[in-house]
């Protein structure tokens, strides 16, 4: 049945750092292939990293995981991670941008640029999630996003590998829901179904 | 103001660009929205102005606003050799090429403060090409390409030019071709008699005459899709058949209008050669 009931939320944004691979490799690998909604995601990663990280977590999860391209329109059951060196942005019209704007709080990719771009685009309909980290880059995102009527997550500090964006975010918001990770894909499955 | 405490509604930024458009003649409006807005909202946080309405009333009836505005979102960051595998790739792959042409005419598209316009001018010297080429380096901001034209850049980024060079295939040392003052660094102005600054405007301005290569990197992001095929339409008329389209790590002509015209030459390399037939 194509998507016959119009779902609540259009898209999940995720900022994780220090302690990321292992953290998104143990949250994408356990959401199924055909999770309705598209995930785009900031890692922090240095300049020259290349694409490797996407291509490991593609063979590993059961979804599709990719580097966002630009102009590209996000669909369900797929992951969009920010390319190495560039900022990942949301159009107004719901595709994904890209750009090589300066660091915003030492990053490129910053989760601070992707959650209030995607805040301006999705307003009340997107979920915003920190997770381990050090730094604070994406508190003021997160606050957008709660702002704008979205739903704000932030995984539980005690769980996480690096506790201080974590921490920062819930000083900028108070979240919706604090996860431990174990819990954060049935969490995804159950806003994703209404 | 804090960048954190503006937050500018679509139709306003919408406003501002229609009447910039009109009293000015730039028209931005085929710009990527999410970048061109955040670069505002940077421009007014970093601005005098308490309102983006006051602003926007001082933007459309003072040029030098204006013109700072333009420098605001229209100023792009660079290095010299950035993306050191592209000039190597280019130095491997392009310059032999190059070689086979008794004079070698290079567009320098969206060139910025210069900086890799000087790193090509250094690598074709290098190659033997001295004397036989020149690059015609354009930019829709006259601010930044005045600095370009000095060829002066702060000395604390000489570690990384320097270290892009070694990685890019540089053949001498790096410190050859600069001078170090007090905190900044002159590069050998010699290296100036190869290139040619100049304003351009891609969303407005033709073309100017056969090229071999067209370098391009990291401006297309910027536009939307009619924008960026009639940026791709001007480098495609004036590439000569075999000539090389250099784009950003991210700019695949994929699914673009010229790409039946293009192989690339290795693959995600983003280096086209264009095809002879």
């Amino acid at each position: 049945m194509p998507e016959a009931k119009l779902r609540r939320y259009k898209a999940i944004v995720l900022g994780v750092s220090t302690g990321g691979v292992g953290t998104l490799k143990a949250l994408l690998g356990a959401l199924p292939g055909d999770f309705p909604l598209p995930l785009l995601v900031v890692q922090h990663i240095s300049p020259d990293s290349g694409d490797q990280m996407a291509v490991f977590l593609d063979e590993f999860c059961a979804i599709h995981v990719k580097e966002a391209d630009e102009q590209e329109r996000p669909v369900g059951g797929t992951v969009y991670l920010a390319p190495a060196n560039y900022h990942l942005m949301v159009e107004p019209d719901g595709r994904l941008g890209l750009s090589m704007d300066p660091p915003v709080n030492y990053s490129r990719p910053s989760v601070d640029v992707l959650f209030e771009t995607a805040a301006q685009a999705f307003g009340e309909r997107l979920i915003g999630v920190i997770l381990t980290g050090a730094g604070y880059d994406g508190s003021l995102g997160l606050k957008r996003i709660k702002d704008k009527g979205g739903v704000a997550v932030v995984q539980d500090p005690g769980d996480a590998a690096a506790d201080s964006m974590p921490k920062h975010a819930m000083m900028a918001v108070t979240p919706d829901h604090v996860v431990t990770l174990s819990t954060l894909p049935q969490l995804f499955i159950n806003l994703s179904e209404k | 103001m804090l960048t954190s405490s503006i937050e500018l509604q679509d139709s306003e930024v919408g406003k501002l660009l229609e009447r910039v458009a009109t009293v000015y003649g730039y028209d931005f409006r085929e710009y990527a929205e999410a970048s061109i807005r955040r670069r505002i909202t940077q421009w007014l946080a970093e601005s005098e102005f308490a309102s983006f309405a006051e602003a926007k009333a001082q933007v459309l009836c003072d040029p030098a606003v204006f013109e700072r505005l333009l420098r605001g979102i229209t100023v792009n960051v660079t290095e010299m050799f950035r993306d050191p595998l592209v000039f190597q790739a280019i130095r491997e792959q392009v310059v032999p090429h190059l070689k086979t042409y008794p004079f070698v005419k290079i567009w320098h598209a969206g060139c910025a403060s210069g900086e890799e316009a000087y790193s090509m001018a250094i690598m074709l010297a290098e190659e033997g090409l001295a004397g036989r080429f020149r690059i015609y380096a354009t930019d829709i901001n006259q601010g930044v390409l005045r600095k370009a034209q000095e060829g002066i850049f702060p000395l604390k980024e000489m570690k990384l030019f320097t270290q892009n060079y070694h990685k890019s295939g540089g053949k001498s040392s790096f410190s050859d071709y600069y001078t170090a003052r007090y905190d900044h660094a002159m590069l050998m102005p010699s290296l100036k008699d190869h290139i040619v600054f100049a304003s351009h405007n891609l969303a407005a301005d033709n073309d100017f005459g056969e090229m071999q290569m067209v370098f391009c990197r990291n401006v297309l992001i910027y536009f939307k899709q009619p924008l960026k095929d009639r940026a791709l339409g001007l480098f495609d008329s004036c590439l000569a058949p075999g000539g090389f389209l250099c784009l950003g790590t991210k700019e695949a002509l994929d699914g673009r209008e010229i790409a039946p015209h293009y192989a690339e030459i290795a693959p995600r390399s983003r280096i086209y050669r264009k095809r002879y037939a």
